[in-house]
């Protein structure tokens, strides 16, 4: 079944609970005993209404301080598609779970409170969205019920959007305006009466017509080996097959492949999905391939197609968002995992601090703290085979491990 | 030349014309599997014989082939299995030809580990943690493989993908690991292992379907049969050997059921079915308007059961 994933960002102020809670009671997808424990809940937390939040924040400490922390996961389906929806947190202190969440989704949900418009924290939910060149990207104008259903509010706020997506520099984005009241129900599944003056499609019709396109959105064909396959039994002696997922566009029997960083060129003779071979395999496939040639490949390696060789280089300059507590600084050493390859790096230099409210840079005096995104100019102990994240997603974003925790620290997309 | 060359390809193996399509949910477990074993010195499969973790062996032969599973099989195994489980484990372990091991919740009673539980909720599924750390020490695994899924409850909705348990087991929820885009980290000190989930994205449904398609074998147990059971706190459990407690005053009657999940039978209950192929197993669960685990009585032990469980190093 087709899956579409989407991410959700903003505060409990906003309803997001509550619009994540419409769809799913509304698609029929909260069981009889998932709703008797939230209304038990509720009940206990003195709620006179059902907390939805209840269900989505699924850690003692979010409950307590009734917040959402970390990356909550929701799966609901209709009888087209499958849907998993990432839910973050929307304050500043969790850009780095927001960046998260948008990293695996083709569909941003920004929530506006129709009372209030466009603030601060809209800003910084675009911001990362662009950062991350989500494509479809649904403005759920909420509790327009608040507001006496009226146009004019949802007018006004669209027009200031609009500005908003003016300072934006990715043009590639799709923006759909809904009016909705999560609590009323109202143009999350079904039609509002209410609202006569839209006519345009529900927040889940609109997600049910999506022809999204992969996370990874189509480019050049990237297949990052992930392990070798040497199976050494008598029916498959000499086979070597090289496991992977393909990113970008097709692979076929025949195609002209060069293998990264060795620059040595092959055709490719077999792919193998599980016991049968095909032809030729799609984007996102997990395939295992065999070349003509026996030529030595390692994970790590890349394949790609003859004539569409990506930068090779031992310098980088990259968009950080770090997640650490511990700063990245200036001088200081992590691993870049890039794809299936592990490179040593030295930070070079800490350029600027991107404002996220669309406000330019500011200085970052070799620093960059949690939560901040950042200019940073990266050295490379070996070179990696790249693109530019605004070329290829998969091959030009990367993530910074600390060497002594293991932490994921920071993620980059490469300029 | 033409006759050596097709006298080399394995006869099984067929060129597809059509282009392969992806499954993303597939292709993204398949992806997981090799990350571990490229990533991992010594994993294993927790396998508990119910239709998740079978699922991902069929993942697993999907990700290797044509090379075997490169990992064991481990079954916790707490003596509270129903007999069908145990002979449909060890079937598919001499099909796939790979090791099973088996490490017993008895012993770890026996030598004193644990206490088993007394009363009319007794259950071994606490008591699995401890074989399981055990297990993990004596083989010196640093990649648990297991089947759980993010929908099943809401602190397994938080879990990563690669969860990293500390040198006792633990589950450190507030201090994760960000996973982006396919890139998972699986550096870990010596002590540490990581918990890894190839399926944290399927639902209850895409298990079912995904078996559906596929044509995967499975436990009889999970399909519509006549049992005796009884009922307490609107739960059906099975009356048929010692494992579930049961007073005298609980009566004791003829249905047809099926089981939702497999786990061990003292906190397993089955739900009322006629759904006695995949198909209308399938259609079933499609119509059903409780949750898998609601025939689980370990999570509603409290509403925070699971999260507690997984801080001391459940799976």
């Amino acid at each position: 079944m087709e899956v579409l994933k989407i991410a959700t960002a903003g505060s409990v102020d906003d309803g997001k609970s509550t619009l994540i809670g419409r769809l799913l009671y509304d698609t029929k997808s909260l069981t009889e005993d998932k709703l008797e424990a939230i209304k038990k809940s509720s009940e206990q937390r003195g709620y006179d209404y059902l907390d939805f939040s209840l269900a989505t924040d699924g850690l003692v400490a979010e409950r307590e301080q009734g917040i959402t922390i970390d990356v909550a996961h929701i799966y609901f389906s209709t009888a087209k598609k499958s849907y998993i929806i990432a839910d973050t947190p929307g304050h500043v202190e969790y850009t780095r779970n927001m960046v998260t969440g948008a990293s695996t989704s083709q569909v941003a949900i920004i929530l506006i409170d129709a009372r209030k418009g466009v603030i601060e924290q809209t800003y910084r939910h675009f911001f990362i969205n662009n950062l991350l060149r989500v494509k479809e990207v649904i403005v759920a104008i909420n509790k327009m019920d608040l507001v006496g259903y009226d146009e004019a509010v949802f007018e006004n706020i669209k027009r200031d959007f609009e500005a908003l997506n003016a300072r934006s520099t990715f043009n590639d984005q799709r923006l759909t305006y809904i009016p909705v009241s999560a609590l009323k129900g109202d143009n999350v599944v079904s039609s509002a009466n209410a609202m006569p003056w839209y006519q345009g499609d529900t927040i889940l019709d609109h997600l049910e017509n999506l022809k999204a396109e992969d996370v990874y959105q189509s480019g050049q064909v990237r297949f990052p080996v992930q392990t070798v396959i040497r199976p050494k039994t008598a029916d498959f002696h000499d086979f070597r097959g090289y496991a992977g997922k393909i990113y970008g566009g097709s692979l076929k029997v025949g195609d002209a492949v060069t293998v990264l960083p060795s620059l040595t060129a092959s055709k490719i003779k077999e792919i193998y999905f599980f016991d049968k071979k095909y032809e030729q395999a799609a984007a996102g496939s997990a395939v295992n391939i065999t070349l003509e040639d026996d030529i030595n490949v390692t994970r790590g390696d890349m394949l790609v197609k003859q004539n569409e060789i990506p930068k090779i280089e031992k310098e980088i300059n990259a968009t950080v968002c770090w997640m650490d507590s511990k700063q990245l600084q200036t001088g200081t050493k992590y691993i870049v995992q890039h794809n299936t390859n592990k490179v040593l790096s030295k930070i070079a230099g800490i350029n600027n601090v991107v404002t996220t409210d669309y406000n330019g840079t500011v200085s970052a005096d070799n620093k960059l703290k949690l939560n901040e995104i950042g200019e940073v100019s990266i050295k490379l102990s070996k070179p990696i085979y790249f693109d530019s994240y605004q070329e290829n997603k998969s091959n030009g974003a990367f993530i910074l491990i600390d060497a002594q925790t293991n932490a994921t620290a920071g993620v980059g997309f490469i300029n | 030349m033409n006759t050596i060359t097709a006298e080399l390809e394995p006869l099984t193996t067929i060129t597809e014309t059509v282009s392969l399509q992806p499954d993303a949910l597939e292709s993204e477990a398949i992806y997981i599997f090799r990350e571990v074993v490229a990533q991992f010195e010594k994993p294993v499969l927790l396998f508990s014989g119910g239709k998740d973790s079978i699922t991902l062996v069929r993942l697993a032969q999907k990700a290797f082939y044509p090379s075997k599973i490169p990992f064991p099989l481990m079954h916790i195994d707490t003596g509270h299995n129903f007999p069908e489980t145990i002979a449909f484990r060890d079937k598919l372990v001499e099909e796939l030809g790979v090791e099973l091991i088996v490490r017993k919740v008895q012993d770890s009673i026996d030598q004193g580990k644990v206490v088993e539980e007394t009363g009319k909720y007794a259950s071994r599924n606490m008591l699995q943690t401890t074989t399981l750390l055990d297990a993990i020490e004596e083989f010196k695994f640093d990649a648990c493989i297991g089947g759980a899924r993010r929908d099943e409850e809401k602190a397994r909705a938080k879990e990563r993908i690669f969860s990293v348990r500390d040198d006792f087991g633990q589950w450190d929820e507030k201090n994760q690991r960000p996973e982006l885009f396919d890139m998972l980290n699986g550096a870990i000190e010596i002590g540490q292992n990581v918990r890894v989930f190839p399926i944290s994205n399927w639902t209850e449904l895409d298990v079912w379907s995904y078996i559906e398609s596929e044509g995967i074998e499975i436990p009889s147990i999970y399909f519509a049969h006549k049992r005796n059971i009884f009922v307490r706190d609107g739960l059906i459990w099975s009356a048929e050997d010692d494992v579930v407690f049961r007073a005298e005053d609980e009566v004791v009657e003829e249905r047809m059921v099926r089981f939702r999940t497999v786990g061990d039978m003292s906190c397993t209950a089955a739900v009322l079915s006629y759904a006695d192929s995949i198909e209308k197993v399938v259609a079933e669960i499609r119509e059903s308007q409780i949750s898998e685990r609601g025939a689980r009585i370990d999570d509603k032990r409290s509403e925070a059961a699971m999260e507690k469980r997984k801080q001391q190093g459940y799976f």
